[in-house]
């Protein structure tokens, strides 16, 4: 088949047409569009426009399809790939079917819609999104029979006549309206409803009908009579049987030679619904292709001719009658169109062909994605020498896949498609899933969950760094320490306890107890936030009560160099009370130690901050707070030394 | 594709740039009328102005955003000779109520001696850097060491480009698979002077950029330049708007163990466009670098797509109808949502209304990027890209099947 080359889409936009330029800017989901000029200076209209690629899957109908279609994708993809093909066969056959039910589910859904809406626009918008979905499911159907279950001589044509039957289903409606009239015999659809049930091969009820008739006209008995008898010999084959298709075939000839018999000595001539009935039967081509109303396409035609006239087309022959039924069908005039040639295509067996027709007539990557993978794993791409196989398999379900993304909520179905490609299914989601806006702490979680099952670790720093810096902005410190210390963000944990630290400073309580007291040993991502750890540590030691082990913890914070110097100060104010106890708490070598503490802060303080212009308040302040610790320090010294030589008299 | 709404952008004078934040959640819009307007999306989709201020004395040429894991910073550059760096601050409570956020100016970035024609943030783990290019034909380089004090920028790296530059592009790959990389380019439209695109390459050793290649074809004027995301894939994609558009192929060759120097590039030409008939003025990838965007003289947008077989062609035209919408300026956050703006939705109406319901709907042209389709254009599909176009095929979907070809759904019966 030739490729055809198709032009580009074009999209108005509401702005000058000519002598400006359009800007644009790429969104994940969208485009904005804006009039500019690059080269001068100039006015432009000032809008700008978001200009979306698709409507579909803000469909809430639609969204079922992704859905339920997405379950089917999935456990399609944990068949086990080492069980022989022939046993796969019945199992991809069930999985085809299931995709076709959910096509059909959401058809239906749409129709009531459609019919029941009092919105033209909605109306026509969802019955548009019918027929696309009923061309799918014709597509799909006939996919399913020639490829996937790819039936042998013989059941072929029982699959065909199955698929004609499902898609021409409104002689059912026409029967039942001419059954429920008060005289359904002299209906004037009387005649199309028997007619069209011998096209599809309905002979049953095509009997049924005629006994109506036979009942009002007694004197032509004789010859509805024979009219039964052919229809009921007619030879179907039965593929479970013992009867071989050779057997089948030298039945069918006999009764078909009997048919050809009564055609030529005029047994129906005096009723021209009779004859046209058994000329139909004989398979005379004229004669159906003077019923194309009733056939109404080229595809039934062929079906009813191959029952007629080739009961056992074998698959390789089925492109010759199709090629001939379609351009025996369709006027002189009147072109080949999409679904015809994806049809043909499908006839003809050319996988690629009918892949590649979809695509451009159907515009709806569900579809060509969906049918795809799953031919593929019936590992009909391969054998028919496609190289690209897995690629095109790839290729549309990452279109597909990119396409849910943009979608508040349909984006999580899009990961498990992206699991499934092999090549480029990891970077895609890794690209993607950093864009899905963090709206809440839960969507984050979300998000990282599914980056954290799948060791992306880079997107789930980003994520977590991304969340710590929003609550840090928003001052919510204790969200934005549990964010960083989530992205091992040493850095960032360092800053928040500093911030921490320094609310602590200034008011003397602190904020999110919770997680600070319960750190455990995400404590030691940073030496701050350690310290921070340890210092609430002490607080709580001192509030229960417990001085010694309080008064030991606050000395080796500042002995093992934990605590910043910046903040040694605050921590020896914090000894004072200990130090006045009435009970000795600090020895007299911890003591020592707090002495030294205290003068090497001194003496780093009288470096660096000479020169430093300090308010004279605040110095006074500092010198009366450093001789009170002095003070306090010597005489727990004293009591230290006297209690200590008490105790070892 | 369809507009699905219009923004009235209320811009004094003609936007330069709109830019989109990282997650698409919020935009950030320039103008000739010195300002700059940040724009937030509703739940609803409708996108409300939250903040415009005055940011230089000159036209603004450019607005970008830092990766919000830097906070909410943006940064712009202007005709006044200088970049500036924003930050928006939690403001206090009534103002959020009313809707509108603050952002105070961090730093002005004053080294360049002639208009600033762009400015862009470097890959996030590269740190919070910051990059010029002026028509005085230097790049620099920022960097803001601490994150938390953003009026503290340093000037790391200033490379002399020779020519007047108007774009740059960081190569967004991550930094363990390759060096820093960035593309510059060149809107002198002399063709003597050689190639206008030059890729810069950190050097660990020397601490220092350098030149790693100059694209010799390229010699008219450069007006925007973009590198795809990498995917994973050994070679760099490189997209350049001059005269037409071109997609370069930078596929790095072996490099010996002992050499210091920068990387040497094989480089190929993957596609050239001249569908825009004249000058390319801006070239833009989408996140997955699936899809190329153009606008030229011919006042279209272009879209370019590959196919699977890394064939290369336009499956869209964005264009302007003649009727810009004049009526809904003058109203800051006015927004006008344009019903059946799109080629797609009047078709409908002219064809689906009279005819009833086809087999497809009328699509025209058939596969027509539209309703149906994040299902993008499928002419990705069709390998030949160089072939004769054929004629749109206006009635390309059968009319002649109508519903009753199929099983009518039995509510279908009362239509």
């Amino acid at each position: 088949m030739e490729e055809v080359d198709v032009e580009p889409a074009v999209t108005n936009i509401p702005a000058a047409s000519s002598g400006t330029h359009l800007g644009f800017a790429w969104g994940p989901g969208d485009i904005l569009v804006y009039e500019t000029l690059y080269k001068a200076s100039g006015t432009g209209s000032g809008d700008i426009h978001e200009v979306r690629k698709d409507e579909d899957i803000y469909s809430p109908i639609l969204r079922k399809l992704f859905n339920e279609s997405h379950h089917i994708f999935v456990g399609l993809q944990t068949i086990r790939e080492d069980l022989p093909s022939k046993n796969k066969k019945p199992q991809f056959v069930s999985i085809s079917k299931n995709y076709r039910s959910v096509i059909r589910a959401c058809m239906e859904e749409l129709q009531q819609v459609a019919v029941s809406t009092k919105v033209a626009e909605v109306a026509m918008q969802y019955g548009n999104q019918v027929s696309i979905l009923l061309a799918i499911e014709l597509i799909w159907n006939l996919c399913e029979v020639l490829f996937i279950d790819a039936a042998p001589a013989g059941s072929l044509l029982l699959h065909l006549l199955d698929w004609v039957r499902l898609h021409k289903a409104d002689v059912d409606e026409k029967a039942r309206e001419v059954l429920q009239s008060e005289s359904p015999a002299e209906h004037r659809d009387y005649w199309d409803v028997v007619v069209s049930y011998v096209l599809q091969g309905r002979l049953e009820e095509a009997r049924q009908m005629l006994v109506k008739q036979a009942t009002l006209q007694p004197a032509a008995r004789k010859m509805y009579k024979q009219m039964d008898t052919l229809l009921s010999k007619m030879p179907f084959y039965n593929p479970g049987g013992t009867q071989t298709l050779t057997e089948f075939d030298v039945k069918w000839r006999h009764w078909h030679e009997e048919v050809d018999r009564c055609l030529q000595d005029n047994s129906f001539a005096s009723n021209k619904h009779l004859e046209l009935i058994c000329k139909i039967l004989v398979g005379d081509e004229d004669t159906l292709l003077e019923h194309k109303d009733l056939l109404s396409t080229w595809y039934h035609f062929l079906v009813t001719r191959l029952l007629f006239c080739h009961p056992t087309v074998k698959p390789t022959e089925l492109h010759y009658y199709a090629q001939s039924c379609l351009t025996m069908f369709l006027d002189s005039r009147s072109v080949p169109e999409p679904l015809d040639s994806i049809l043909l295509a499908a006839f003809e067996f050319d996988i690629h062909q009918v892949i590649k027709d979809c695509s451009i007539a159907l515009n709806n990557w569900w579809f060509v994605a969906h049918l795809t993978d799953l031919l593929d794993h019936c590992k009909l791409l391969q054998s028919h020498n496609l190289h690209f196989g897995s690629n095109l398999r790839e290729f549309l379900l990452l279109e597909y896949a990119s396409g849910l993304f943009t979608h508040h909520s349909l984006w999580q179905l899009a990961v498990d498609y992206f699991d499934h490609c092999p090549e480029f299914g990891r970077v895609y989601l890794e690209l993607q899933i950093e864009r899905v806006p963090l709206d809440t702490e839960r969507k984050a979680l979300k998000v990282l969950r599914i980056c954290e099952q799948r060791q992306m670790s880079e997107q789930v720093r980003s994520i977590c760094k991304i969340m710590a810096m929003r609550a840090l902005r928003n001052n919510r410190l204790g969200s934005a320490l549990s964010w960083s210390i989530r992205a091992k963000d040493a850095a960032f944990a360092t800053l928040i306890s500093e911030r921490f630290l320094q609310d602590y400073c200034a008011r003397g309580t602190f904020s999110d107890l919770d997680l600070i007291d319960n750190l455990g040993p995400a404590m030691l991502l940073s030496d701050r936030l350690t310290f921070l750890g340890k210092y609430r540590e002490f607080h709580k030691l001192y509030g229960e009560k417990r001085f010694r082990e309080a008064s030991k913890l606050l000395l080796s914070l500042m002995t093992a160099k934990i605590a910043p110097r910046s903040f040694w100060m605050t921590l020896l104010t914090d000894a004072l009370p200990l130090l006045e106890q009435k009970e000795v708490i600090f020895s007299a070598d911890q003591t020592h130690e707090l002495m030294f503490c205290l003068e090497e802060l001194m003496s780093s303080l009288n470096t660096t901050t000479a020169g430093t212009d300090r308010p004279m308040q605040d110095e006074d302040i500092e010198v009366t707070k450093v001789e009170l610790l002095r003070l306090a320090l010597a005489r727990n010294l004293a009591m230290a030394i006297v209690k200590e030589g008490t105790v070892e008299a | 594709m369809f507009v699905a709404r219009s923004i009235a952008a209320d811009h004094k004078d003609l936007i330069h740039d709109v830019s989109y934040d990282f997650h698409g959640r919020r935009m950030a819009t320039c103008s000739s009328d010195q300002s700059v307007k940040v724009w937030d999306k509703s739940e609803n989709g409708e996108w409300h102005c939250t903040a415009s201020w005055k940011t230089h004395s000159g036209s603004v040429w450019r607005v970008t955003w830092a990766h919000p894991e830097f906070g909410q910073v943006l940064a712009s550059c202007s005709f006044d000779r200088t970049a500036a760096v924003w930050e928006e601050i939690v403001g206090e409570s009534n103002d959020k109520q009313r809707g509108l956020s603050h952002w105070i100016k961090r730093t002005t970035l004053v080294d360049s001696r002639t208009s600033v024609t762009d400015v862009k943030f470097a890959p996030k783990h590269m740190g919070l850097m910051l990059t010029t290019c002026s028509a005085d034909g230097v790049v620099r380089i920022y960097e803001a060491p601490d994150v938390m004090n953003l009026s503290q920028w340093s000037l790391q790296h200033e490379i002399s480009c020779k020519l007047s530059c108007s774009c740059i592009s960081w190569n967004p790959s991550s930094s363990r698979a390759h060096p820093a990389m960035f593309a510059v380019g060149s809107d002198d439209s002399n063709v003597t002077y050689g190639g206008k695109v030059q890729i810069y390459e950190y050097n660990e050793n020397t601490r220092k950029y350098a030149k790693a290649e100059t694209l010799m074809t390229v010699t008219d004027a450069v007006h925007d330049i973009a590198f795809a995301p990498n995917l994973g894939r050994s070679f760099h994609v490189l997209a350049i708007a001059t005269k037409d558009v071109r997609i370069f192929k930078l596929v790095p060759m072996r490099k010996e163990s002992t050499s210091t120097g920068p990387t040497k590039f094989e480089v190929q030409i993957v596609a050239q466009f001249d569908n825009h008939n004249s000058q390319v003025w801006r070239v833009s990838w989408n996140i997955t670098s699936t899809l190329l965007a153009s606008s030229g003289d011919d006042g279209c947008v272009r879209l370019w797509k590959a196919n699977y077989m890394d064939n290369w062609k336009c499956t869209g035209i964005l264009k302007g109808d003649g009727s810009p919408l004049t009526g809904s300026s003058g109203q800051p956050t006015a927004m006008s949502t344009v019903v059946g703006s799109s080629v797609q939705t009047s078709q409908n109406a002219l064809n689906g209304m009279s005819a009833g319901r086809y087999f497809f709907p009328p699509l025209d042209p058939p596969r027509a990027g539209t309703r149906y389709g994040h299902l993008l254009p499928p002419s990705s599909l069709i390998e030949h890209c160089d072939a004769e176009p054929i004629q749109p095929q206006q009635q390309a979907l059968p009319h002649r099947l109508s519903s009753r070809a199929l099983l009518p759904l039995p509510e279908a019966e009362g239509q």
